[in-house]
């Protein structure tokens, strides 16, 4: 044995070694976990959505409607609805966001800093179906009294939009403070210091510093928009017609599963699997294109 | 305002550029020279400032003179206001609540915390450098025309030739010549700082503060520091605070020394090393406490 270990050291050495491979491994064991589970869970949509991919094959997605009594189910209404109600969700929750997470830490008297803060953080944590109550009690009624020639029912793709909105904007809101509080004091004190106003610290001190947590929050927010169901079932319209008009009613993938899976079968129901595939596949890809932006973006940034 | 600009454009695009009319300066090419006031004359007056955190009064009737093209070093230990003090001359602490000034504090006989001056304009005379190194998140030669840009509407080859001129004066060009596009924050420490240096002085500034610029530094780099604030006296007025009595006395002209909050001693620095007056200026400088 090399450094002349003492016989007691030997067996507390290979204690430690024992402990420490278990350690090792059944970290790595969980790590691995999340991969079979995903495999699993992608592999059962795969097995159960095939007949309907298989019998309708491109049809699933031209499709223009989903009609259960005729056998005909187009994927088109519903993967519409979710990339509109989540992009339109996104416009207007980023810009708002950013406003508040700025006002935050920038301008906020300190009288009013915990309150909007805390206020931010609860709205993050009010489960899904009371903004779907809201939306139908409130919100959809306002804009077809308001805007009755574009919402002539009230309910549609931009209500969902609008709801997601409110749903999100805490989410981005409270990441965007929370990495907008990184920068250090410092940096922010020499920018001021050399006579910038709080526009231009943020725009070019702070924004660049920050940039690639806040398209993390913008991911979560949108991943959060994607499949967000109960609210949007409440408010979407649920026309299983493709409509391509915004303000229109539609359906949206998580809405469509939510309403129509506990009373599916045979066909209906692979359908709905092969729609819940979909959903799986555009988070996916909307995930990696904003992976991909980033690392774009910092490519672009001075080395 | 008076400029005197030799073919140059300066838009000062701020309100209240106007509130500042005692300054005048000449500036043409790679040099600038101070003509409103002459060296020994004040370039800042403090009069019986006062400041609270709060309830903590962190200064307690501050009155001195700082005077100009020379480099005045505020000592004294951990906790005595020096930092405090420093702030105030930029009015850095408006930018936190709860915070309070009252007293005078004069650049060029004009009253800081007036509140018809602009602060951004007076930031943009008073520049700051701080104890670490806070490049900006772009390149190096940005982060020099950055500050440069928020005042004055340069061609690119002014531009250029004022970057050149800045890093050239914080004793950084040779280093950095061919790293122009990199990010500043790419540098090394101590040529970091002196970037933040070159940044304050691009902005062509009557008065640098320097709050303990060393402290984050090797020797090496404190040494460059030290020759820069030597050169940089000539055309700037320099108060910096310092944790370093060594240094003090190797790069000031005047030294204050401030203990829990009040001005103790201030005068030359060959006088306040050799003879102080005060029996606690002689107690901290011979290292009895602090």
């Amino acid at each position: 044995m090399l450094l002349d270990a003492t016989p007691g050291e030997q067996a507390a050495l290979r204690r430690e070694h024992r402990r420490d491979r278990f350690f090792e491994l059944s970290t790595r064991g969980f790590a691995l976990l999340v991969l079979v589970l995903l495999a699993t869970i992608l592999g059962s949509l795969i097995v159960s959505g095939w007949p309907a991919l298989a019998k309708f094959g491109w049809g699933f997605f031209t499709e223009d409607r989903w009609a259960a009594n005729l056998n005909r189910f187009g994927a088109l209404p519903a993967i519409y609805g979710t990339l509109v109600t989540s992009a339109i969700a996104v416009a207007i929750a980023v810009p708002v966001s950013l406003g508040i997470a700025i006002f935050l830490t920038e301008k906020c008297p300190r009288a009013l800093r915990r309150p909007l803060g805390t206020t931010v953080e609860l709205l993050a944590g009010v489960p899904s179906i009371i903004y779907g109550m809201w939306g139908v009690e409130v919100l959809a009624p306002f804009l077809q009294s308001h805007f009755p020639s574009l919402f002539p029912a009230g309910t549609g793709l931009t209500t969902a939009g609008l709801i997601l909105a409110v749903m999100i904007i805490p989410f981005i809101t409270a990441i965007t403070r929370d990495v907008m509080q990184t920068v250090p004091p410092m940096m922010r004190e020499s920018a001021y210091g050399l006579g910038c106003t709080t526009w231009e610290v943020t725009r070019h001190v702070i924004f660049p510093s920050v940039k690639a947590g806040m398209v993390g929050g913008v991911i979560l927010g949108l991943g959060r928009a994607l499949g967000e169901t109960m609210a949007v079932t409440f408010v979407i319209g649920n026309n299983l017609f493709f409509n391509p008009t915004i303000t229109g009613q539609g359906t949206s993938i998580a809405a469509l599963i939510a309403n129509q899976f506990p009373e599916a079968d045979g066909l209906q129901r692979s359908a709905l699997l092969a729609l819940g595939l979909m959903l799986f596949v555009i988070t996916f890809i909307v995930l990696a294109l904003a992976r991909v932006m980033l690392n774009r973006m910092d490519q672009r940034a001075p080395k | 305002m008076t400029l005197q600009s030799s073919g140059k454009t300066f838009a000062y695009a701020r309100t209240g550029a106007n509130t500042m009319n005692t300054m005048t300066r000449s500036m043409s090419g790679d040099d600038v020279s101070t003509t409103a006031t002459s060296t020994g004359s004040a370039k800042l007056k403090v009069n019986n400032l006062n400041f609270h955190y709060g309830d903590f009064q962190a200064l307690k009737q501050i009155s001195l003179e700082i005077p100009s093209n020379q480099v005045t070093a505020f000592i004294g230990p951990s906790g005595c206001g020096k930092s405090t003090l420093l702030r105030c001359f930029n009015r850095i602490h408006d930018l936190y609540p709860g915070l309070r000034t009252d007293g005078e504090i004069l650049l060029n006989g004009q009253n800081i915390n007036d509140k018809r001056i602009d602060i951004h304009l007076l930031r943009a005379r008073i520049g700051m450098v701080f104890q670490k190194p806070t490049p900006f998140p772009m390149t190096v030669f940005d982060n020099i025309a950055f500050g440069v840009k928020l005042y004055e509407r340069l061609s690119s080859r002014d531009m250029e030739e004022r970057v050149e001129w800045a890093l050239k004066k914080a004793a950084l060009w040779d280093e950095v010549k061919d790293k122009l596009r990199k990010n500043g924050q790419s540098l090394s420490g101590g040529q970091q700082q002196r970037l933040c240096i070159a940044r304050t002085i691009a902005v062509k500034p009557e008065v640098i503060l320097l709050d303990e610029p060393t402290s984050a530094l090797d020797p090496i780099s404190t040494g460059y520091i030290e020759d820069l604030i030597n050169e940089l006296k000539q055309d700037y007025t320099i108060a910096m605070v310092t944790h370093n009595m060594q240094q003090a006395a190797r790069v000031s002209d005047v030294t204050a020394f401030m203990y829990l909050g009040e001005m103790v001693e201030c005068g030359p620095t060959d006088g306040i090393f050799t003879h102080p007056e005060k029996k606690q200026t002689e107690d901290y400088i011979t290292g009895r406490y602090g």
